[in-house]
């Protein structure tokens, strides 16, 4: 028998988004969500983390080493294609 | 053939840092179409053979694509590894960069590559990219059935989410990076992974839980 999709418990409902997400549908007008604060509160957590992430990362500068170390490579690279 | 025997990679004098200190908009037009034309000119003369034009635009590139390794892997030792295989493949390949797409975006996918293919290496070594993509049971988020008073509260705490980000599950910190950080679509991730779009949301959720859970149990240990 078909479950209700207006009858999901919580439980239900979280265990089913990986598959409602991957499935392209809009989520947003999940009748579970329309009636649960619970999941909304989830969901707007998640959408938080991802604009936090978007945020978070400095640009880090490699060490001064590298650049010898690639420099010494692409000679050895060139020495190798002459023989 | 060139000598490198003592070229150093000159301090940046092009590329986004000299056009930040410029403030207004029509000014700053102006200084990335010149940064631009700086550019297009260092990456003809670096794809004649010029080793100093190449040493500019490892100078101007550097940043972006180790930050992006650093990212993607996590680890300080295997970023510069791979930093210094993305600009290897990058020489090997420069005669085949048109001028029609932006270097920085060429470079960034280049990048992108050599982590996946870095990833792939490895993983078969361990086990399948199938695994590493979906992890056991034990590293998957848990269920969040959560009270009221275990959302998340308040800001974010960024050295939390950092920390917890480079702790993700290696297929799950790769959808994650790519789509929430580098901002790929999932048609582009699904590619370069050689998954599903599907596959690809729904690790993309799973990864935002299992994060969720890491700054909910630290907000716990402090007693919020």
């Amino acid at each position: 028998m078909k479950e209700s999709v207006n009858n999901l418990s919580c439980a239900q409902f979280q265990a089913r988004l990986p598959e409602l997400i991957g499935s392209g549908d809009n989520i947003a007008d999940h009748p579970h969500l329309r009636s649960c604060n619970l999941c909304r509160a989830l969901l707007a957590d998640l959408d938080a983390i991802a604009q936090a992430a978007r945020q978070l990362f400095p640009v880090e500068e490699p060490p001064d080493a590298l650049w010898e170390h690639i420099e010494s490579a692409i000679e050895h690279e060139g020495a190798a294609q002459e023989r | 053939m060139p000598s490198f025997a003592s070229t150093r990679a000159p301090r940046e004098t092009t590329g986004s840092s000299s056009a930040d200190a410029v403030n207004a908009p029509t000014e700053r037009i102006r200084a990335n179409s010149a940064n631009n034309n700086d550019q297009a000119d260092i990456m003809v003369r670096a794809q004649a053979g010029d080793h100093q034009a190449f040493a500019q635009l490892y100078s101007i590139h550097k940043k972006h694509v180790y930050s992006l390794c650093l990212r993607m892997v996590g680890s300080v030792a295997e970023a510069e590894d791979l930093t210094q295989e993305a600009f290897l493949q990058f020489h090997r390949k420069i005669d085949t960069f048109r001028a029609e797409s932006a270097l920085s975006t060429w470079l960034h996918r280049l990048t992108i590559n050599v982590v996946l293919m870095h990833l792939r290496k490895k993983s078969l070594q361990l086990n399948s990219l199938d695994e590493m993509m979906e992890p056991t049971s034990d590293q998957r988020p848990g269920r969040s059935f959560g009270a009221p008073d275990l959302t998340l509260s308040g800001a974010i705490d960024r050295l939390a989410l950092q920390r917890a980000i480079k702790d993700l599950p290696a297929g799950y910190r790769l959808v994650f990076v790519l789509h929430d950080i580098e901002g790929l679509e999932h048609n582009e991730i699904a590619s370069l992974l050689d998954c599903s779009i599907g596959n690809s949301k729904s690790q993309l959720h799973k990864a935002r839980l299992k994060l969720r859970e890491a700054l909910r149990n630290r907000q716990q240990q402090e007693g919020h």
